[in-house]
């Protein structure tokens, strides 16, 4: 029994500074929630076992904990070296039901489940939602998803990929629910980018 | 844990943050929608801004600059209190200038100089509820939340118009946010009603003693609510800050003796002392001593 847990390879380790680097993490996910559509750097020094990202894993880190449970999608909850990660970094149970998750990590945001896999809260609890963190590769400004809302002063429009073809639909019905519904976070190598639900998708720009 | 000063970084533990990050986050996504969290008690009493400071030390980092106003002003207990809480529990740089603060703790006021959007506005909170005088029942003002039913607030309105024939609600004005959620903006008099649309800083709220955080996004639409017959006004002033001379701020109302005598000045006094330093003098400055006139060094 011994020898096999010797056997794996060690545990990546969290973040060196937790206090300074969570506050830090933090801020970079308040600021992007709220000025949606526009992302922000997001310096992060983990080496977290792949499919996680080091953003994703940062974020997680940063915002998970016993109260704040983590849902993994496929890729990520096919590597059992993720779950003992997260686990052992956050103390956040991993569930298997998404709608039961504070926090719901995606690494194939190609495949974003749809949002009503989630939690959307109520009519009275709205903020009792799922937050999805999804890893993108290229995340910029401009020329894609147009967007309008509060934390916007016009318009805002943001280069994301892979994204599903339809997120623009997805996001219109979040925004149909609201004050329900759930609110997306895309996160590529050091910058991150929200998508809260209270944003309006406007077709291209 | 820092070793100079033997408490956790800005007081708070980090489970208490993260849950308090998290209520943040959700107060962002859904403007002006009350948060609950697990408020924690705080070295100070109650009504001395427990939210707002729970707030804070949630947010701020080593490298940001804190401003602390009550009332306006820099260098009240509370403010000094709360400006000195942090300086020694988080290390961060204080100031009681406007333009230099990263993150500004209010009670009751928001500054006169226009925010920038790499500021953040925390407000201290009494009453989060703006239906709470008006329905008592938590369970119902959430109904009334969630069916963004406020008719009951336009009725309030109505009956201050039918009572002194204009709405007599001066602080603590209902504000809609973002077309969707009423909140009550805190106790600041409804002259700074207007600041808070279309604000290029975020604006964070935080009640401690009722465990709600809500909050504005940059560049959000607050509507102060009103009849097209009665249309929303801020308070007017009719004479200028006797110390500075400015014109269009809120003035405070300062007894002067025993005989009548008073006066009216900025209420926001970093404001007032910038305008003082650039060489604009009222009409009592000339008799004002060095300290208060802008002259000392320490002023």
């Amino acid at each position: 029994m011994a020898g096999n847990a010797l056997a794996r390879a060690p545990l990546a380790a969290g973040f060196a500074d937790p206090v300074r680097d969570s506050q830090a993490v933090f801020r970079a996910v308040m600021t992007a929630l709220a000025r949606p559509a526009l992302p922000q750097p997001l310096a992060v020094a983990l080496g977290p076992p792949a499919p996680l990202t080091p953003e994703l894993a940062a974020v997680a880190l940063a915002l998970a904990d016993h109260e704040a449970p983590l849902w993994l999608d496929g890729p990520l909850a096919s590597v059992s070296a993720v779950a003992d990660f997260l686990r052992f970094h956050t103390g956040a149970p991993i569930v298997t039901d998404p709608a039961g998750a504070a926090f719901a990590l995606v690494a194939d945001a190609a495949a974003l489940p749809p949002f009503d896999a989630f939690a959307q809260g109520t009519q009275d609890y709205p903020d009792r939602s799922t937050t999805v963190v999804a890893a993108v590769e290229r995340l910029a400004q401009g020329r894609g998803l147009a967007f309008e809302g509060p934390g916007i002063r016009q318009r805002a429009a943001l280069d994301a990929a892979p994204v599903p073809a339809d997120l623009a639909q997805r996001l219109a019905r979040n925004r149909a629910l609201f004050p329900r519904g759930v609110d997306l976070v895309l996160v590529a190598p050091g910058r991150i980018a929200g998508l809260p639900r209270s944003l309006t998708p406007v077709g291209e720009p | 844990m820092s070793a100079a000063t033997g408490y956790s970084f800005a007081y708070l533990d980090e489970q208490t943050k993260r849950m308090i990050r998290r209520a943040i986050l959700k107060a962002i996504a859904v403007p002006g929608y009350q948060v609950p969290f697990a408020s924690r008690e705080m070295p100070m009493p109650y009504g001395w801004g427990t939210g707002g400071v729970q707030v804070t030390a949630s947010i701020i980092g080593p490298d940001d600059v804190l401003k602390v106003i009550d009332q306006g002003s820099d260098d009240t207990t509370n403010a000094v209190s709360i400006r000195k809480f942090f300086a020694r529990t988080a290390g961060v740089a204080t100031t009681t200038k406007t333009r230099e603060a990263t993150v500004i703790q209010t009670r009751h006021r928001i500054p006169e100089a226009k925010l920038g959007e790499h500021q953040i506005l925390v407000y201290q909170v009494p009453i989060p509820e703006p239906l709470r005088f008006l329905e008592p029942r938590e369970t119902e003002t959430r109904r009334l939340h969630a069916l963004a039913d406020y008719g009951l607030m336009h009725v309030k309105l109505y009956e201050d118009i039918a009572r002194h024939g204009h709405i007599a609600t001066t602080y603590a004005y209902p504000a809609e946010v973002a077309g969707r959620y009423v909140m009550d903006p805190s106790p600041i008099p409804k002259f700074d009603n207007p600041k808070m649309d279309m604000c290029e800083a975020l604006q964070l709220f935080g009640a401690g003693r009722e465990k709600r955080i809500y909050a504005v996004p940059p560049c959000t639409r607050v509507r102060s609510l009103d009849f097209e017959d009665h249309p929303f006004t801020v308070q007017s002033f009719r004479e200028p800050c006797a110390l500075c001379a400015a014109t269009g701020v809120y003035l405070d109302e300062v007894v002067l003796d025993d005989r009548g005598g008073r006066m009216f000045v900025c209420s926001d006094t970093d404001f007032c002392e910038e305008r003082r330093a650039d060489g604009h003098r009222g009409h009592l400055l000339g008799e004002a001593p060095a300290a208060i006139a802008g002259e000392a060094g320490d002023a």
